[in-house]
């Protein structure tokens, strides 16, 4: 626990300098279903500096997961711009994405799903180094065998199988493949929500300790703001396809400016009595409208109490914009009605 | 080269991994495969279906090599004898057999021409070994005189050939196109699969009765290409069975395909080729052996019905189709030629509820649901 | 004379790779009007529990044995399967986790809410949906006299959650055993499905039990906890006690694993090792004793039962089934 102030600081440090290693502009993918178009996600902006923990944060259907799968390219964007280290990503053909795959990996919810049942750790582990061409077959199964070890498993149960782990165990070995590569970008998909209390403790804690360790990057996507604000430096918070708010993450949670997000953050029920007895809580109206039909202007008015309170023509006519609460800040929210003149 | 450098930035120094090495070897995994081979072997019924599978197998593919009568060898003044239990007799190849210069022609001439030379091979070893001995009509003869027995022995090798060989042929179309049709989707998928609907609609015995008909008019034609009967027979009910084997394999494909392994593998820049054979191929195998092992009695059934119906097995060729056929053919008024029917009956049924039980077996081995018990 | 008293309830699964000891001796009172939290990992007994109550727990492979499970002074244990139906969704009703696989899909909402009441209550079919309407409005339902037509299909999930309680609550039961009821829920449609199940406590006086993993909507929703591991109550305690002085072992590493919104951030959470055990395959002591920070010899060799004390500080009683029980309680007064 001792090693955590100057790793923390460390971090901050990291924040104030260098361009960014990711920047999502404007991105956009629409499915299209039976002759309409799903708008899962429409117009996400953030940036990502090297170093730095970035929280996705919001509802089922608010589009995370898929805004996730496009920046690393298991979906083709429809519009809009991924930019890694300087390289566009949204326009790269199969053959070009390949070395970039190097340096930007992912880890995903479920750890039952995420492992090929008939493989063993050890072909899982190396099957990205054997496509890249690394090492040859008994450097390799070092390697993988690191891998295990650098992820608190037993180096030695190489030449198990994934249904012999327990759901903590095969998450740790989704982590080791994701780092076999040794990635600087690290995109975790839900990576703690399938799993129990306890275990998803261990894995916070390790996710933690190897971004100290290898320097990595993280764009994490969740639902559960508590986990986000654990391991993320910077949050952004999406709601229906958008990102409404996004900040460093003490600002974020100091001052909420965007509804939505205070909303949010009022409704996290948290295990302490008193506080639970005390605080008051905002209950929004309804549910999340389809991303199929979404309302227009801007997405969360039909929801917002302060709209509610003082309705504005421009929230049902004018998608709002990004846009820096105090200006220069690195603060920034989409919303008509709050700060700005 | 070893690239060392990654193994310490890892946290593990090369000596520790070189003996790290050595121990995993204590700690070997159980894999999905040998899983479901322990939970089949403790299914007593699938274990002991499997046996007999086995056995009977054997036994039709060493036919020749059995102590046996001559299964096609007609002799009308023993018709209809009902089942005896003796010892036997010497009369197998008998005027051959004795000075020992039996030629591989004249053994075929004295069956069939289908046989080939390994069951040639194998009736000069049966020589040498039994002589001409050979067992009483433990099971009667047929109209023509013929033994019961031995030709329910030969007729199986005909049944099993034709529905592993059609099996295997639906297998293969099936698989090929359903893996395709469920990696490529969107509109090739759906013109496929429409093209699968359209042809499960088609009634498929009247195919096979025009087919067969065209087939016997061309027959001269036919057989300069290589395709005869037995050829066209595969191919009918290969293409009978291979629509329900495509579903199935397209439907898992379809669900294997959004699996979060095979973004996973995509992720780490594995081509589609790879991901079709390391990942999507051998977690379908299993579906796809369950249910070839399910295709194999129904084959097995339609070709003893074409064959029943004189579509089929063409004589002297002899098939469980075909015996039954002979015994129905048999049955009068007058008297029932019992043995006829309850033999060849017995033989089919049997393998068929060993084939449906294995196939049972093999279902619960492999689910995934079941795994890690018993 | 408490509303609810289970008694040494226990229940076990025997299957064929050997006997899963589900629930092992669970015994706990719920007053009237009160809110019981049911807290445990997957697989710790919680739901099974909840089930055993009413006898849904499926027979073969299930066996459910208890002292007494007396509801308003009636022993459910001796009643038969017609008297028990008379009780359920009358007396005691449940809502579950998924309202998607608990609402039948051919069905509309009016079917499946008249059919309770018709059946309970010998309403007829025009008073049933009168009284199924006010019910739906009554969880905040908007325009019930069209949703009511509707098909569960056609409501989203939150809406489908709230005709879930509507139905749990028409025949104004005593008891409601509420199984993770919102853990399908994003967390603001959760805000308002706690919300409502709290107004509607206060309004009907319904006792409820709520199954969960989530300490945070126990904490704000429950008057007392009961904390379960591996089929056993391993800690029960007033909910403000539990969250200030936790003392089992289990429950301290629990809330120490759950960031919140304030702990300090990127601080290491105080993690639980390993994982929970096969239930087919106890350990002979203390089932959490593989994963205890404070296991001492004894803990490996016999489980400890459940020892009743006064919480230090308001007296409030408790319990607590570890054998290191002092030196926990002291452990915690030295660290405050």
């Amino acid at each position: 626990m001792s090693q955590t102030a100057p790793s923390l600081s460390s971090r901050l440090r990291n924040l104030e300098q260098g361009p960014p290693l990711l920047e999502v502009r404007g991105l956009k993918k629409h499915f299209p279903v039976d002759q309409r178009i799903l708008k899962a996600v429409d117009g996400v902006d953030f940036e990502l500096r090297r170093g730095e923990a970035l929280g996705l944060v919001g509802e089922s259907g608010c589009g995370k997961s898929t805004a996730a799968r496009t920046i690393v390219g298991l979906y083709k964007a429809t519009e809009g711009s991924v930019r890694f280290d300087g390289t566009e990503l949204t326009t790269l053909g199969r053959g070009a994405w390949r070395p970039m795959r190097r340096r930007i990996q992912m880890i995903f919810q479920d750890p039952y799903a995420s492992l090929d049942p008939r493989q063993t750790v050890s072909s899982i582990l190396e099957e990205p180094l054997k496509i890249h061409r690394i090492g040859r077959a008994r450097d390799r199964k070092m390697r993988a065998m690191a891998l295990l070890e650098a992820v608190g498993l037993n180096p030695r149960h190489i030449h198990r199988y994934p249904h012999e782990f327990s759901g903590g165990q095969r998450q740790r070995i989704g982590i080791a493949r994701a780092l076999a590569l040794e990635p600087d970008l690290i995109v975790c998909d839900e990576p703690v929500s399938a799993l129990d209390v306890s275990i998803q403790a261990q894995v916070l804690n390790l996710l933690a300790e190897l971004q100290e360790r290898f320097g990595l990057s993280y764009l994490f996507i969740a639902h559960d703001l508590a986990v986000v604000r654990h391991l993320c430096t910077r949050i952004a918070v999406m709601y229906l396809g958008r990102v409404v708010e996004i900040a460093d993450r003490d600002d974020l949670f100091a001052s909420p400016t965007h509804p939505y997000t205070k909303a949010l953050l009022s409704a996290i029920p948290e295990p302490d009595p008193e506080r639970e007895r005390t605080r008051e809580r905002i209950v929004l109206q309804g549910d999340v409208p389809s991303p199929l039909n979404p309302p227009s202007g801007c997405p969360f008015h039909p929801r917002c109490p302060k709209y509610a309170k003082s309705p504005d023509p421009r929230c049902t006519e004018v998608p709002p914009t990004l846009f820096e609460f105090p200006a220069g800040s690195r603060h920034e929210a989409a919303c008509h009605l709050e700060g700005r003149s | 080269m070893a690239d060392h450098g990654s193994l310490e930035r890892l946290g593990l120094k090369p000596e520790d991994a070189e003996r790290l090495l050595k121990e995993a070897r204590e700690f070997k995994g159980e894999s999905l495969w040998s899983d479901a081979w322990r939970r089949l072997r403790r299914n007593r019924v699938a274990l002991w279906s499997m046996y007999f599978l086995v056995a009977f197998g054997l036994m039709s593919f060493f036919a020749p090599l059995l102590p046996m009568r001559n299964p096609a060898a007609q002799a009308p003044e023993i018709q209809f004898q009902s089942p005896t239990l003796n010892l036997g007799d010497s009369g197998y190849l008998q005027e051959y057999a004795a000075d020992d210069k039996i030629t591989s022609e004249e053994i075929v001439n004295a069956y069939w021409p289908e046989m080939n030379s390994l069951d040639v091979l194998f009736v000069k070893v049966r020589l040498a070994v039994f002589g001409s001995w050979q067992p009483g009509f433990w099971m009667g003869t047929d109209a023509m005189g013929r033994d019961v027995l031995s030709r329910i022995v030969w007729g199986s090798r005909t049944s099993i050939k034709v529905a592993l060989i059609a099996s295997l042929f639906s297998l293969l179309i099936g698989v090929v196109y359903g893996a395709l049709s469920g990696l490529l989707g969107g509109w090739v998928d759906n013109l496929m699969m429409r093209i699968v609907d359209i042809l499960y609609s088609i009634p498929f015995i009247f195919v096979v009765i025009f087919l067969i008909t065209l087939i016997g008019d061309y027959k001269q034609a036919l057989e300069e290409w290589g395709i005869d009967r037995m050829v066209v027979l595969y191919l009918v009910i290969g293409a009978v069975y291979w629509l329900t084997m495509a579903r199935v394999v397209r439907g898992q494909v379809l669900a294997l395909k959004h699996k979060e392994f095979v973004e996973a593998a995509r992720v780490i820049g594995a081509s589609t080729p790879r991901i079709l054979f390391a990942h999507v191929v051998p977690n379908v195998l299993s579906i796809v052996i369950i249910y070839l092992t399910l295709t194999i009695p129904a084959v097995m059934l339609f070709e003893a019905f074409l064959s029943f119906l004189g579509l089929g097995v063409e004589a002297p060729e002899v098939s469980w189709g075909i015996l039954a056929a002979d015994g129905t053919a048999a049955i009068n008024p007058l008297r029932l030629f019992w043995w006829l029917v309850v033999f060849p009956s017995l033989a089919m049924a049997s393998t068929l509820l060993a084939l449906n039980l294995l196939g049972d077996g093999l279902r619960d081995a492999l689910d995934p649901k079941m795994r890690g018990k018993d | 004379m408490a509303l609810l008293e289970v008694e040494n309830l226990r229940v076990r699964f025997e299957t064929h790779h050997g006997v899963v000891r589900a629930v092992d001796g669970v015994s706990f009172t719920l007053e009237e009007g009160q809110t019981l939290g049911l807290v445990g990992e997957s697989g710790s007994g919680k739901s099974v529990t909840n089930m055993a109550l009413l006898g849904l727990v499926p027979s073969p492979p299930g066996v459910v044995e208890a002292d007494a499970i007396r509801f308003e002074g009636q022993d459910l244990t001796k009643l038969s399967e017609k008297q028990l139906r008379k009780i359920r969704g009358n007396r005691i009703s449940m809502i579950f986790q998924d309202p998607m696989t608990s609402l039948n899909p051919l069905l509309t909402i009016e079917r499946q809410m008249t059919e309770v009441l018709c059946l309970h209550k010998g309403l007829s079919r025009r008073e049933a949906k009168q009284k199924a309407i006010e019910g739906l409005g009554d969880v905040g339902i908007p325009s019930p006299e069209t949703r009511i037509d509707q098909y569960p299909h056609e409501l989203s999930g939150g809406m489908r959650q709230r005709v879930m309680i509507a139905m749990g609550l028409l025949c104004a039961p005593k008891l409601l055993l509420a199984d993770e009821p919102t853990t399908a829920l994003d967390v603001t449609i959760q805000a308002q499905v706690l919300e409502l199940m709290k107004d509607l406590q206060k309004r009907h006086g319904t006792a409820i039990i709520l199954v969960t993993h989530d300490l945070g909507v126990v904490a704000g929703m429950s008057h007392k906890i009961h904390v379960m591991y591996a089929g056993r109550m391993v800690e029960t305690s007033p909910t403000f006690e539990l969250f200030q002085r936790p003392l089992h072992p289990y429950t301290k590493g629990l809330l120490g694993s759950i960031p919140t919104l304030h702990s300090t951030p990127g601080e290491d959470l105080e993690s639980i090792p390993g994982a929970p055990p096969d239930l087919a395959n106890l350990p002979k002591g203390c089932a959490f004793a593989p994963r205890c920070a404070w296991k001492k010899e004894r803990c490996e060799q016999q489980a400890p039962d459940a020892e009743r004390f006064h919480d230090p500080q308001s007296g409030a009683p408790r319990t607590s089934a570890c054998f290191e029980l002092n030196q926990l309680a002291g452990a915690r007064e030295v660290q405050s």
